[in-house]
């Protein structure tokens, strides 16, 4: 038994690696992409277009294509685990500054704010709601993605690991095991991110307090 | 030069039981038919949700309880139930796999539905009841047309969906592009994995591409513009969605 909650452990910090570095590092690079295409729609229509196909591509292939050029390391998973979270990324940071009210920009303009000082006092902020709301979407559908990592081998196998290897030895219950455990993580995730965004936006909560 | 370009240039692999045009028809037949399934089920509900506004938080918590269980994961407790049933009965153990698989499909279809007759402005549908049109003739005069964005974007969501699961149900139903993967893997044959990989992301790119013209030849031209994306309009004035209905936004589109 303690054997099994040590693995259950070691599975589990796995699929944690797994979703906070492709998450992380997508959200970095599509905060990037937002700001440059963000007052260029037709720059935008195309990185829509490009994440869009590689979303397009089915996990198990991108995970077996990739392997091909970085061989069997964690590379070949976080690679394609974070151009998924790029569609779901750069479209919510962008709608997140595009719900920023334009009075609200107008008058951080009067008072003598720079484009920069805007952005990063002004306009991120009050796009955290939706940036969260990606990142919540992002998180579930990267845990989810990464079960199927675990075909590449066990060493960064997460909670698909059980899959796997229940689906080779015909164990039914090292299948229910995995499953259970990656939409366990993926609820709790959630729930975590939820507490996340009311700790970022202060002012929600006040104007939601006094109404 | 790679070694599935090698693999698909043989033209021993182009027929047969087990050649390419074979694989795709499979692959195409087993994701429409779990398609049109989940569209039968999930466009009329998402349909009824939408226009009445009942049972919107338990549409958007099944979507998100959707969202959350991987299709690997599925397919995985798919398959004991699938094996318990026996390969003698082949169509019948297949059955799980197809349920599976329109599970997937259902949410984004029925969510797609729902939030984009949510986001048509209430003040054209009330202008329509005053003009004394029918519930059903709102429904498809007004809702519909003007929420085909969002509702192909939910089917494009689940068809891809289907496509990728597909894949992993090869294990277990025997056919599609899936059994290069699973037979090359076991071999070991590399040169097929990759092809089967190669083919399987073609087809759903190519699929989606032609999905993305469906979508843009239903969008209302109004709503049209160069840079638009299959997004669903921001009525002005309306403050911007957050939480819950952000994220069924993004899932819609």
């Amino acid at each position: 038994m303690g054997d099994h909650l040590g693995l259950i452990w070691e599975r589990f910090t796995q699929h944690l690696e797994l979703t906070v570095i492709p998450v992380a590092l997508g959200f970095v690079v599509a905060l990037v992409i937002a700001v440059a295409v963000l007052h260029r729609p037709r720059a935008y229509a195309i990185i829509i277009s490009v994440t869009g196909i590689l979303y397009t591509i089915p996990s198990l292939a991108a995970f077996l294509l990739v392997s091909r050029f970085t061989g069997l390391s964690i590379l070949t998973a976080i690679i394609p685990l974070t151009t998924y979270t790029l569609l779901i990324l750069v479209r919510g940071i962008v709608a997140g500054f595009q719900a920023v009210p334009p009075d609200v920009i107008e008058a951080a303009t009067g008072m003598g704010y720079t484009g920069r000082q805007r952005l990063l006092g002004v306009e991120l902020p009050l796009a955290v709601p939706l940036m969260v709301a990606a990142i919540r979407l992002a998180t579930v559908t990267t845990i989810g993605l990464a079960t199927v990592a675990a075909i590449l081998g066990d060493t960064y196998g997460g909670f698909g690991q059980f899959l796997t290897e229940g689906l080779q030895t015909f164990f039914p219950t090292k299948i229910y095991l995995g499953a259970g455990l990656s939409v366990l993580f993926a609820v709790v995730a959630d729930l975590v991110l939820v507490r996340v965004e009311r700790w970022a936006t202060p002012w929600a909560r006040a104007r939601a307090g006094a109404r | 030069m790679p070694s599935f370009i090698s693999w698909l240039a043989d033209p021993a692999h182009w027929s047969g039981a087990d050649g390419v045009p074979t694989r795709v028809l499979e692959h195409i037949e087993i994701s429409g038919s779990a398609v049109l399934v989940a569209l039968l089920i999930g466009l009329p509900v998402g349909l009824w949700i939408g226009h009445t506004g009942r049972g919107a938080t338990a549409a958007i918590n099944i979507a998100n309880i959707g969202r959350a269980i991987p299709s690997y994961a599925l397919m995985g407790m798919i398959l004991p139930i699938s094996l318990s049933i026996g390969s003698e009965l082949y169509w019948l153990s297949v059955v799980p796999v197809f349920v599976a698989m329109t599970a997937l499909a259902v949410p984004p279809i029925l969510v797609g539905a729902y939030a984009g007759l949510r986001e048509v402005d209430r003040d054209l549908i009330e202008a329509a009841r005053g003009m004394g049109l029918r519930e059903g003739q709102i429904l498809r005069g007004i809702e519909i047309p003007l929420a085909a964005p969002v509702i192909v974007g939910g089917i494009r969501t689940a068809v891809l969906q289907v496509i990728a699961t597909a894949t992993i149900g090869a294990i277990i139903s025997g056919g599609g592009l899936g059994r290069y993967i699973f037979d090359g893997l076991l071999l070991p044959d590399i040169p097929r994995v990759e092809a089967g990989a190669v083919l399987i992301a073609a087809l759903a790119i190519g699929v989606d591409i032609l999905l993305a013209g469906v979508q843009r030849v239903l969008t209302p031209s109004p709503l049209r513009s160069p840079a638009r994306t299959p997004e669903p309009p921001d009525v002005p004035g309306e403050p911007p969605p957050t939480g819950a209905r952000a994220l069924v936004r993004a899932i819609g589109g």
